[in-house]
């Protein structure tokens, strides 16, 4: 509790997967897209895709109508976090302009005429926040925004006013779930505030024990003090989910590593499975890192078999062929099964006990 | 009834705002209204924005709306807005300014934006902020009839006014 390092330089990667700011922006003198008619949106895109084209951070990037993309092409994008799944509902009167890197995306016309979102791997909400407002600033001077001196940014859904800026980061957290403990701390969460959610799945389902944290509220509070609340939030749930990684290894290791061998045993070996229980055990092979139980597998290969074993990613790796969700199943068991075949199995060994704790 | 800017001409524009709940209420004359309506730098049509805080003010004390409130940049109407949840335009801000305040009050955090402000209002804001406080207490001053205060305050107002138009 004394260190007064940042966060953002403390935090291991694994618990925080990824961070994310996004901000809406309307242009004045356009009714919002959800009550403007074909033709305002058409117009919209007309005026802002060439601006957001023509700022240096998005050179080379990728800029498309919605209505010119595929079913499956939006959806990948929807599986990389890059437009929302409102947004690839949308068709004629909508675009997607996103970097090279794949790092800054700007949706036009989704709820509100720009929805431009910076995002990268780690806890780094500053450094996004940073991106973003850089890009911000820039269409701000070729663009003329809605803003009231009073109400700040005005946006077509009343929640967002003021900053225009929702906050996230993406955590993982096997152990707290395991332990039960994920409920007290949700609720802990937004008693300050913020929201949590699972990333995937419906309702409180948290599909391969992926949480998003982000801000509720938008008005009266400065961009800073905004990121600060949640950063300090997210450096002390990490610290739980240390913890509860710890008192897991000292209470009940045979339960976390039979959790973990399990995992690997189906994913290297299963003819047909489905996404989810796909991301549930991909989750606990990442935990089997982190607890240093692989030699040879690392969070870029289980990283990188979470995001091509999503439907739309599989779909698209396999010829772009729209699959039957069985066919889907077994094509998913194969491709993991070929890419885990050179990885050996993880070994188990009781932690060190320490005394007196 | 008189201007409560100047205190000179006669009130022919009825103001009502809520502040924190409270209805309050503002009476101009058709030339401070005017200055009112240069001076917000968000440019919206002063009409507009007088026609719908009228409006509002009825339904507000009334609890039904006789005539529905309707966004005169946009169409949308207030049972637009109850059923999905979204403005129309900026402008809706304005017109449905009475039914949003304890909304947005309930949802956020503050009632006053203090986050980044883009260039075109970077100006004009502190200016704008400024007005808006010395109005409240001139309203304030009003009401407690200290006239000695109005007066002043009024003159600042006047002078920030002009600056802000200069
Ligand atoms: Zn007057
Ligand atoms: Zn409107």
């Amino acid at each position: 509790m004394a260190s007064t390092n940042p966060p953002s330089q403390e935090i291991p990667d694994n618990i925080v997967v990824s961070s994310r700011v996004r901000l809406a922006r309307n242009l004045l003198g356009h009714p919002f897209p959800g009550w403007a008619k074909k033709a305002d949106r058409l117009r919209v895109v007309e005026v802002i895709r060439p601006v957001v084209q023509s700022i240096e951070e998005m050179e080379g990037g990728f800029s498309e109508t919605m209505d010119s993309l595929s079913a499956i092409e939006k959806q990948v994008l929807v599986e990389r976090h890059l437009i929302s799944r409102e947004h690839a509902a949308k068709n004629v009167g909508s675009a997607i302009v996103i970097n090279r890197a794949g790092t800054l995306a700007v949706m036009i016309n989704e709820e509100d005429h720009m929805r431009m979102q910076a995002i990268t791997t780690g806890f780094k909400l500053k450094d996004v926040y940073q991106m973003i407002d850089r890009i911000d600033s820039k269409l701000a001077v070729k663009l003329p925004f809605a803003f009231h001196p009073r109400l700040g940014f005005l946006t077509a859904c009343p929640t967002n006013v003021g900053t225009g800026m929702r906050a996230s980061a993406m955590l993982h957290l096997p152990a707290l779930v395991l332990l039960d403990h994920i409920n007290k701390i949700v609720q802990a969460v937004n008693k300050l505030g913020l929201a949590v959610r699972g990333l995937y799945g419906e309702g409180t389902e948290a599909l391969g024990n992926l949480f998003q944290i982000s801000n509720q509220t938008t008005l009266g509070e400065k961009e800073a003090a905004i990121l600060d609340r949640i950063e300090k939030v997210i450096a002390e749930i990490v610290k739980h989910e240390q913890n509860a990684r710890l008192t897991l290894l000292e209470k009940n290791p045979r339960m976390v590593y039979d959790h973990i061998g399990r995992a690997y045993g189906v994913l290297a070996n299963a003819q047909t499975i489905t996404s989810k229980e796909t991301m549930n055990l991909l989750s606990m092979l990442s935990l089997g890192i982190d607890l240093k139980l692989f030699d040879d597998m690392t969070h870029g290969i289980v990283d990188r078999l979470f995001m091509d074993t999503q439907p739309a990613h599989l779909q698209r790796n396999h010829n772009n062929q729209k699959l039957a969700p069985e066919d889907r199943d077994g094509f998913r068991a194969d491709y993991i099964r070929a890419r885990l075949a050179e990885i050996r199995r993880p070994k188990f060994a009781l932690p060190p006990k320490s005394d007196g704790g | 009834m008189k201007c409560d800017v100047c205190k000179e001409a006669e009130a022919t524009v009825h103001l009502t705002q809520i502040v924190s709940g409270d209805i309050q209420k503002v009476d101009l004359c058709e030339a401070c209204a005017k200055a009112k309506g240069v001076s917000d730098p968000t440019g919206f049509s002063l009409a507009d924005m007088l026609l719908g805080l009228g409006q509002g003010e009825k339904t507000t004390e009334a609890g039904t709306a006789a005539a529905e409130l309707r966004c005169a940049a946009c169409g949308m109407t207030q049972s637009d807005f109850k059923k999905s949840g979204r403005l129309g335009c900026a402008q809706c801000y304005e017109t449905f300014a009475g039914g949003l305040a304890p909304l947005l009050k309930g949802m956020h955090k503050g009632e006053q934006h203090v986050g980044k402000v883009p260039p075109s209002h970077s100006d004009s804001t502190a200016v704008a902020d400024r007005l808006k406080a010395l109005r409240r207490d001139l309203e304030q001053a009003v009401k407690g009839e200290n006239f000695e205060v109005a007066a002043e305050l009024r003159d600042r107002i006047r002078k920030l006014e002009q600056e802000g138009r200069g």
